[in-house]
């Protein structure tokens, strides 16, 4: 199998997957489960790492790539971090 | 077997498997309200073994790290520090700043690669650049459209209402593909520039148009979007873990989106191409401060709602925007407690989209210790409404417009709302008699049964409160907690 084909089984199985994890959702999660996804999609920080590798010594490379670390960084702590403050309301009375 | 490389690359396999497995229960555990919280420290737990991963697998040199370490220190603490500080009723806005923000990163490594390193770029790389660009720019302006709107820096413009803006935006389409299909063997980089101004601008084109009614759908959207310019940004730098996260991501949020549509009663076409709820239609009014052309409007004091309130067996509350915008729900907390003591039997109705975003009442009533069995979805209370006595409306508007179950000319026909005309009293506390959030007149204020109590919903509420406390009502309360006292003593 070549390398397309595969990432394209990849992308394929993994938006099938998607559309099977969420099914009901309480209206009480719309918020913090937008805000969790929200955070996942940061993973790009992945891309970012991979192109500051790939930089060498490429200065303005390095810092496209450190910038976009930043931002995707910035989505990924702040949106878990977010969502972690929501949730941690829901807690009842009784729970410790 | 001795191969110190294979080994490398077997670990860093199962760290990536595991962390795409634990990505998957994340976003599985996030639909729950039991398991929500420990899902989302699952997800970022996955989080960091994708990027411990990926750091073991390239090794970066010294030069990288130094780059590597600057780039985590600003975005990471920016992160943290966002987090800390924004206040619960600001968290549409923010869960759209950093959809932007990562938008912008798929977009920039994009760039990198189509400025520095297209040497290796070949067929399947450029039409991933084509669009990690496109759809990373889109997400990009059009999630800071959408936080300016929401934060009030933004308005509809009216020409935005126009059909010409469909003429406008297919246009930007047109030009983003023009530059996509350029892209390939242009050496001048003019071609990507193409697509980053065309998709930017058609971000805001797409965003701007949508009132703000409809933006949680449309943050939504766009937090599908980034999903799928992080799936993009995968096949650009070749990683399968970005592909499945970012494919997953993009999916289920389309989901979301479309659940969340289902709440409000909208289609998503009619949303993103619709325009603004109650631009056009009968009962429309022009914006936000004005009178709405209301003529049987009854207004009373804090006082005689209070004596309502004293009188009364069973009292729902409905909670919106204005309530938390006046920061009141921990005043509104502390008057339910008062009428539970005395005796009344206290609910808050809460609509799917109260607040606005669905779920953000809840968040906002959580923080002020309001229990979670108190609060009733909409389905559950409206078959209540005819046995209770009052109502008190707090800064909600729409969610409570009878219109939208009796008049087939009002803009919100056919959405669902909560049926509080079918209560005894209503009293509806409200700054003025403007236009809700949609700007659409509602048929509520003018019943015989309801009244309005002008102000600021904390100033209303603590006044309520000192009323019921000179009526005796909290002498009780201190009467009773001492007895409780004394029991625990």
């Amino acid at each position: 199998m070549s390398v397309l084909s595969q990432a394209l089984w990849v992308l394929l199985l993994g938006s099938l997957l998607g559309l099977e994890l969420i099914g009901k959702v309480p209206p009480t999660l719309h918020t913090p489960l937008m805000s969790g996804a929200n955070a996942i999609s940061g993973i790009t920080v992945l891309a970012s790492l991979t192109l500051i590798q790939k930089a060498g010594d490429n200065q303005a490379l390095l810092l496209i790539g450190a910038l976009s670390l930043g931002f995707a960084l910035y989505n990924v702590v702040g949106g878990f971090l977010v969502t972690d403050r929501m949730l941690a309301m829901f807690r009842r009375k009784g729970d410790a | 077997m001795t191969n110190p490389f294979l080994s490398i690359d077997l670990l860093t396999d199962a760290i990536d498997l595991v962390a795409v497995l634990l990505l998957a229960l994340g976003i599985k555990g996030l639909s729950k309200v039991r398991s929500a919280r420990g899902a989302n420290q699952l997800a970022a737990v996955a989080m960091g073994l994708a990027v411990l991963g990926l750091l073991i697998e390239i090794q970066p040199g010294p030069m990288a790290w130094l780059w590597i370490a600057a780039g985590s220190a600003a975005g990471g603490l920016a992160g943290l520090i966002t987090a800390r500080r924004v206040p619960m009723t600001a968290m549409p806005e923010v869960v759209a700043l950093f959809n932007g923000c990562g938008g912008l990163a798929s977009l920039l490594v994009a760039v990198g690669v189509a400025l520095f390193d297209s040497a290796s770029a070949d067929m399947v790389a450029l039409v991933s650049i084509a669009i990690s660009v496109f759809v990373g720019s889109i997400t990009f302006t059009g999630s800071i459209v959408a936080m300016a709107k929401l934060q009030g820096w933004l308005d509809t413009p009216a020409w935005t209402q126009s059909s010409v803006r469909h003429v406008v935006n297919i246009a930007l389409a047109v030009l983003s593909l023009v530059g996509a299909v350029l892209l390939p063997g242009d050496p001048t980089g003019l071609p990507l520039w193409l697509v980053v101004i065309g998709s930017s601008l058609l971000g805001v084109g797409v965003t701007l148009p949508i009132g703000g009614a409809d933006m949680p759908v449309v943050i939504s959207l766009l937090n599908s979007y980034s999903g799928v310019a992080a799936a993009a940004a995968g096949f650009v730098v070749g990683s399968q873990l970005l592909i499945v996260a970012g494919a997953m991501v993009g999916s289920a949020g389309l989901i979301l989106t479309q659940v969340m549509c289902t709440a409000m009663n909208r289609s998503l076409l009619s949303v993103l191409f619709g325009g603004a709820l109650g631009a056009s239609g009968g009962s429309a009014v022009g914006g936000g401060g004005s009178e709405a052309g209301y003529t049987r409007i009854t207004s009373c004091s804090p006082e005689e709602c209070a004596m309502a309130l004293e009188q009364a067996e069973r009292v729902v509350f409905v909670p919106g925007y204005g309530l938390a915008v006046a920061q009141a729900q921990h005043a509104l907390r502390e008057l339910s407690k008062l009428l539970e003591a005395h005796g009344v039997e206290v609910s808050y109705a809460i609509h799917p989209v109260a607040g606005r975003m669905p779920g953000h009442m809840n968040v906002l009533l959580a923080e002020a210790d309001v229990p979670y069995e108190q609060l009733i979805e909409m389905d559950l209370i409206n078959p209540e409404f005819p046995r209770t006595d009052v109502v008190i409306v707090l800064g909600a508007n729409d969610v409570v417009n009878p219109d939208a179950k009796s008049d087939p000319t009002s803009p919100l026909y056919g959405m669902p709302v909560l049926e509080v005309d079918q209560a005894r009293q209503v009293f509806v506390v409200k700054r003025s008699l403007g236009a809700g959030y949609a700007g659409i007149a509602n048929a509520l204020f003018e019943l015989p049964q309801t009244a309005m109590v002008f102000g600021d919903a904390k100033a209303v509420l603590n006044g309520l409160l000192s009323e019921l406390r000179s009526m005796g009502v909290g002498k009780v309360v201190a009467k009773k907690e001492k007895e409780k006292q004394k029991v625990a003593v």
